[in-house]
């Protein structure tokens, strides 16, 4: 686990014996951050609650944490709207498809930029860099997208945003600090760049491929905007288009809930998708958490 | 620790140039021309093409694009639109009333959103820095961080929820015997919905870079500063606070760049036309402007506007904050 922050044993060192005062202090503390936990889990509980109560209750303001009058009504109707199911499968095909391009083309550039000897490194480096702080904006890349023709296709969604900067940076600095040693007498067999990469390179840096994946993966499963725009039909929609429209009420599940309660739909189905959506993401949080960590750090050192 | 799974970085500063040869030749000269540069290195070269290809058709060609903010544009010609037409389109929206509310908008929620979202980590930072029990301690970051890899459009669902006639916070105001208010209408509240979504999302996960900068502090500073006789609290503001203080300039310059983008896509889930009075920003404006109204120049000249002003924020800041204290992005 990562345990961030913690110099061992540090606060003990800082006094002989605990002021009462500090002793009060790490009292609040303790509460406060049981607060802080609080506050940040309640809006999940609340939320699975209300997918799994019964609208009545729903509607009289009665449920916070707990359930009442248990009710699977609305997940059988998000789960049998066929159009939720294409949309959940598209946000798993753009999101398969797009981490892997960006991870081709973050780590190409990422590992050709922390080669300090090569000329022009500086100017590509810049390139990169400059995109940080100033971006064409929404409308000349709309316009431009839209007359590449990539409207209505994947490539709308995968490519525009094919590599970010602070995932190439956290990569540079990764490919930095490997030792040169290894790569040399790589070249000394007659490898050439591309057989160094691929069967020195990649296979030292698993962890940190594996943590840009995921930086990507989530980045490209949350997100919507871009689908927002550049799609026109339904079956071609992520998911989070899909819970987007349901919010706005623009479509309130045509095809599940059009004979239910309108009012009905709103509360509950809005509750459901949310906890279909995020349930992948809270699924293996915990196990991949400390790869999102490392990787920040890793960004911080040099970024 | 980190070490465990990615290999440490050293903290060193950048490589110097003429160390490092390459592998298994000997380095020429600092000075090579681009002839002898593209010989040796041209399968170095060849593998950047695809990603500056990338940057160089989808970054840049769209600032490029920016041009249509002077230009006529139709719809379905040219991307760089048909003919000059000069500052007309900036003349258009600095004498456009909405405008400037909107602009006012958003330096209110930049605002706001700076002054929440930027001190709130440090302060989590330095009380999670403050736990002994280390199980715990490790359990409050788990749940803080869990927040920031929601999607806005899960997050704006979640606020609905809350803020629902029969969501939580009318809960609240019921029990204490008030009416329910309809929050998501009312423009009075949205500030307040928008910023606390904003720290709801952001502040766990932004104690992360302040927790890394808070184990590099030397351990004997505070050794010293005890045997000075200084409290916890002088230790905390003469010694962990100077620590950090890098980590603070870099994270406010980056939120200064950020500053005039504030939460497009929250907002655009999130505000109504009821609630525009305090919601609508320039992004969110010039959004509507471009896809509602289909005038793509006007839109284009407001998004540049939005953009320089977002470029010159992050510059100044840096430039003083390297003149003041010595941390600079660059």
């Amino acid at each position: 686990m990562v345990t961030l922050g913690t110099r061992r044993d540090a606060p003990q060192t800082r006094g002989p014996v605990d002021s009462r005062g500090y002793r009060i202090f790490r009292v609040v503390n303790t509460v406060v951050l049981i607060g802080v936990v609080i506050v940040t889990l309640y809006p999940f509980l609340n939320i699975v609650a209300r997918s799994l109560s019964e609208e009545a209750y729903i509607i009289a303001g009665k449920v916070s944490l707990v359930p009442r009058g248990f009710d699977l009504t609305s997940y059988k109707l998000v789960m049998s709207d066929s159009m939720f199911w294409t949309n959940y499968r598209n946000t798993i095909v753009y999101t398969v498809v797009a981490t892997l391009i960006s991870i081709v083309l973050t780590t190409c550039y990422a590992y050709v930029l922390s080669k300090p000897h090569l000329k022009g490194r500086g100017v590509l480096v810049g390139i990169a860099l400059f995109t940080m702080f100033f971006s064409g904006g929404l409308i000349p890349n709309y316009v431009l997208v839209t007359s590449l023709g990539m409207k209505n296709t994947i490539w709308a969604v995968v490519i525009p945003n094919a590599i970010s900067v602070f995932n190439l940076l956290v990569m540079k600095a990764f490919f930095e600090s490997l030792p040169t040693e290894l790569e040399e007498a790589a070249a000394v067999d007659g490898l050439n760049t591309y057989g160094i990469l691929l069967r020195i390179v990649l296979p030292l840096s698993k962890a940190i491929i594996a943590t840009m994946v995921l930086f990507y993966a989530v980045s490209f499963w949350n997100s919507w905007f871009t689908a927002f725009l550049y799609f026109d039909r339904q079956d071609l929609l992520p998911v989070t288009v899909y819970l987007r429209n349901l919010i706005a009420g623009a479509t309130s599940a045509e095809s599940a809930a059009a004979d239910a309660d309108k009012v009905q739909a709103a509360a509950t189905l809005q509750a459901v998708t949310v906890v279909l959506t995020t349930l992948p993401i809270l699924a293996v949080y915990p196990f991949v958490q400390r790869y999102f960590v490392s990787g920040v750090m890793l960004g911080a050192v040099k970024g | 620790m980190t070490a465990e799974t990615l290999r440490p970085t050293p903290p060193t500063p950048e490589p110097v140039p003429a160390e490092a040869g390459p592998p298994g030749r000997r380095a020429p000269g600092r000075r090579r021309t681009w002839r002898q540069a593209l010989r040796r290195d041209w399968q170095l070269y060849s593998l950047a093409v695809l990603p500056l290809l990338f940057f160089l058709i989808f970054r840049y060609l769209p600032m490029i694009g920016n041009i249509i903010a002077f230009r006529r544009f139709k719809p379905g010609g040219s991307i760089f639109g048909e003919y000059w037409v000069g500052l007309r389109y900036f003349r258009m929206f600095f004498t456009d009333p909405t405008f400037w509310e909107v602009f006012t908008n958003t330096l209110v929620l930049g605002t706001l959103t700076l002054l929440f979202c930027f001190p709130l980590p440090i302060v989590l930072a330095l009380l999670l820095n403050e736990v002994r029990a280390r199980r715990f301690k490790r359990f409050v970051q788990s749940v803080s961080y869990l927040p920031h890899f929601l999607s806005i459009v899960i997050v704006a669902a979640m606020v609905m929820q809350l803020t629902s006639i029969d969501g939580t916070a009318n809960q609240l105001v019921r029990l204490f015997g008030g009416d329910a208010v309809a929050f998501l209408q009312q423009p009075e509240w949205f500030r307040t919905i928008y910023v606390s979504s904003e720290v709801w999302q952001t502040v766990g996960w932004g104690t992360i870079l302040y927790l890394a900068a808070l184990t590099t502090i030397d351990e004997d500073l505070y050794e010293a500063a005890r045997i000075d006789g200084a409290s916890r609290l002088r230790q905390t503001w003469h010694v962990t606070l100077p620590g950090i203080r890098p980590t603070m300039v870099t994270l406010l310059i980056l939120n200064i760049g950020s500053f005039m983008a504030v939460g497009f896509e929250k907002i655009l889930l999130l505000y109504n036309p009821l609630t525009y009075p305090t919601a609508d920003v320039i992004s969110t404006y010039l959004f509507r402007m471009g896809f509602q109204s289909s005038n793509f120049s006007y839109a284009a000249a407001i998004g540049l506007f939005e953009a320089v002003i977002g470029l010159v924020l992050v510059l100044s800041a840096n430039l003083i904050s390297r003149r003041t204290v010595g941390t600079s992005l660059w």
